[in-house]
């Protein structure tokens, strides 16, 4: 495990709005003893522009994705949707010659947190502790897409203190879908309520998912309606930050980054 | 605002709309998956059925040429339309020819999406609609919101009062009262029918039936009673042999209503003199943007639909504002995409691509693997797009082609935190920690040991 050489991708709203995330990615993969490296030209994957229709620009992030992953034996970012955009979507990008190559291996190797955890290095219990009552929504990309459900499943199961809840609930999507929520922000908010009044029935204190951008969504839903009767907001938080959290080195939800410093 | 927009708005604000559609379709999801889950060939019988459809569209013209040689030997007529007023004057120019001024009709979306009710109206015809929920609809004088459940945006409080007010009865809201209501008035109708219109789920080219399934029993009246009887139909239901009904059939009343099967299934071609059924059959064959769809590369994967709304169903967005605020005939994402084939000019509903949040439900459901996702987001690269978008995307563009502009356009964004997303608002606080870029950057410039042994690309 130690040789495994993995290159860390932080997509562009996890860099800019959710850098404890990927502080805490950094954390379980050096835990682990991952030869960890990350190259600070990085900026986005293109899902953004592909999925406003703007191909040409997203042909341009996903040319300059691949220039700088292209080497790596491994890459690894903490999110679904992103990962999905480049092992998928690329093919609708009209790559050619050696970005098209290059893509075709790379597509490959790269993988989102949990599924890297679980699948590639067969690692289902990291010696997390989180001692709450926690719910999951699965991510719409990472879960129809990718497939991912039972992997971060498996590693919630194996924290120490953790109860799991809603894991009965039907899959739904949050209502955020990146342009769409800009374009109806209204009925992105009524689809965001309904999804986080359903992720409330059973009183979770956290609610987690393998993907930011849905987190937000769904924070910020919880925030504008306030709790049902009889319950309370449950706080959002992406799943690399219940697996960084050890007795050592325990949750503080005030702590922007790796060991609460910077 | 766009007239999408402002529907959008209106059904946001309406309770009682979004009470109803989340409970029908919500119904709909449970009773399909009860099916579908208990199938243990449910991949294996999608695959099926889409080789089927993929032959439908691949060996079009030859079907069409093959269906209309069959059919017409067995004494029916076919005609082909090649746009919504063609196949119109088609069908009003039938009924003419026999003076037939009142009839009845099945519920059909082709119909719908030619606007044959207005035609037929402003000719002095009186077609009335006798699927339940498509007689709600017209009494309402409303269109379907649902391919498959028209009525579905409607409590039965709001038909039971429709019910008081347009057929004169004393107001209940009980379904198995308001359905015998129904009923009545619409057995006379049938039993004085001098035409019968309905649509088609399939044609088989080998041996020239019509295909058809139903739960009411009212497409049997409206094909057997009246002398005249005209399906009208999309070119590409055409099937190559009538053993491709099984695996479209064993998909369809599961996907579309949670039914192991419908509770009718029709077969039918001309009959000869002295049987039962109409003295005329008639087919009329709708292309309307059709052809073109099936000769574009990209997009006739969708002229495969089954039209088992499946995908309206399990849409979020549909299930959040229902059919109408899609302001077209098909709403939803087999809406979405197909509106914009249709017609003589490409793109009429320009806007409906947005309409999704890409989530991949209605890829996950389509009995015929029909890849929605990748449909809509082919539509958003083609339409053309607004100078301000334009300019955003190139902002954009230019921002990610290097980080330190990312840098800067972060840095911006959380220090006035109002104009970005509320995305940004859910995750950072305004004047946070700045971003992973920077935090990395620092700690490698920091001489003292960061406990982070974290590997810049250069330091290799």
């Amino acid at each position: 495990m130690l040789k495994t050489k993995v290159a860390l991708f932080v997509p562009c709203l996890v860099d800019q709005a959710a850098v404890q995330t990927a502080w805490a990615t950094v954390q379980i993969l050096e835990r682990l003893g991952i030869h960890l490296t990350y190259d600070s030209r990085q900026t986005c994957c293109g899902q953004a522009m592909f999925n406003a229709g703007y191909l040409n620009n997203a042909r341009g992030s996903a040319e300059k994705f691949i220039r700088l992953f292209h080497d790596a034996e491994y890459i690894i970012a903490p999110s679904g949707s992103c990962v999905s955009m480049v092992k998928h979507r690329y093919a609708d990008l009209d790559l050619s010659g050696s970005f098209l190559r290059d893509w075709e291996s790379l597509r490959l190797r790269i993988f989102e947190l949990t599924e890297f955890l679980v699948d590639n290095l067969g690692v289902d219990d990291i010696g997390s502790k989180f001692p709450f009552k926690v719910g999951i929504h699965n991510s719409c990309h990472a879960l129809r897409e990718l497939g991912i459900k039972a992997q971060p499943l498996k590693l919630l199961q194996n924290v120490e203190g953790l109860t799991l809840v809603n894991e009965d609930l039907v899959d739904e999507c949050c209502g955020f879908g990146g342009v769409f929520s800009a374009k109806y922000p209204e009925l992105s908010a009524k689809m965001g309520k309904h999804r986080s009044q359903q992720l409330e029935i059973d009183s979770p204190e956290f609610i987690t998912g393998v993907d930011d951008s849905c987190l937000m969504h769904l924070k910020q839903a919880f925030k504008t309606n306030g709790a049902l009767p009889g319950k309370t907001i449950p706080q959002t938080i992406h799943i690399a930050r219940i697996l960084a959290s050890t007795s050592s080195s325990p949750f503080d939800s005030e702590s922007y980054s790796y060991g609460g410093e910077v | 605002m766009s007239t999408v927009k402002y529907k959008i708005k209106s059904a946001l604000h309406d309770q009682q709309l979004y009470a109803a559609i989340q409970n029908a379709s919500n119904l709909s999801t449970a009773k399909r998956d009860d099916q579908i889950l208990g199938l243990d060939d449910y991949e294996s019988s999608r695959d099926a059925a889409r080789e089927v459809r993929q032959r439908s569209v691949d060996y079009s013209p030859r079907l069409i040429e093959k269906f209309t040689r069959e059919f017409t030997a067995l004494g029916g007529k076919v005609y082909i339309a090649a746009n919504a007023s063609e196949a119109n004057r088609i069908t009003i120019n039938i009924l003419k020819s026999h003076g037939a001024e009142k009839g009845v009709k099945s519920k059909s979306m082709v119909t719908e999406e030619i606007f044959l009710g207005r035609a037929l109206e402003s000719a002095g015809i009186d077609a009335v609609e006798t699927d339940l929920g498509e007689y709600i609809v017209q009494l309402a004088g409303e269109k379907p919101s649902h391919i498959t459940a028209p009525a579905m945006h409607k409590s039965r409080q709001s038909i039971g009062r429709l019910f008081a007010e347009k057929l004169g009865i004393k107001y209940t809201d009980d379904p198995a009262e308001l359905t015998e209501v129904a009923r009545g008035m619409l057995r006379e109708r049938f039993l004085n029918a001098e035409f019968g219109i309905s649509g088609a789920n399939f044609l088989i080219a080998e041996t020239g039936h019509i295909a058809i399934v139903e739960n009411e029993g009212n497409v049997r009246l409206g094909l057997s009673i009246p002398p005249v009887y005209i399906a009208v139909t999309g070119i590409e239901k055409l099937l190559e042999k009538l053993a491709d009904l099984s695996p479209l059939v064993k998909m369809l009343a599961k996907s579309a209503t949670g039914q192991k099967f419908s509770g009718y299934f029709h077969l039918l071609k001309p009959s000869r003199e002295g049987e039962d059924g109409p003295e005329e059959m008639h087919v009329i064959l709708i292309d309307n943007g059709r052809s073109r769809a099936m000769a574009d590369p990209e997009m006739r994967e969708m002229m495969l639909c089954i039209r088992c709304g499946a995908c309206l169903n399990e849409c979020p967005v549909y299930k959040t504002i229902g059919g109408h605020a899609y302001d077209s005939t098909y709403p939803g994402p087999m809406g979405s995409v197909l509106s914009n084939l249709l017609g003589r000019n490409k793109m009429l509903h320009q806007e409906l691509p947005d309409l999704s949040t890409l989530c991949g439900a209605c890829k996950d459901v389509c009995p015929v693997r029909i890849d929605l996702p990748k449909l809509l987001l082919e539509l958003r690269a083609r339409r053309e797009k607004p100078l301000s978008h334009n300019m955003l995307a190139s902002g954009w563009k230019w921002t990610m082609e290097s980080s330190s502009r990312v840098e800067v356009a972060g840095k911006f964004a959380r220090m006035v935190e109002k104009v970005v997303p509320k995305v940004m608002s859910g995750g950072v606080k305004p004047g946070g920690p700045g971003s992973f870029r920077t935090q990395v950057e620092k700690r490698k410039s920091q001489v003292e040991s960061p406990k982070s042994k974290i590997r810049t690309d250069d330091e290799q």
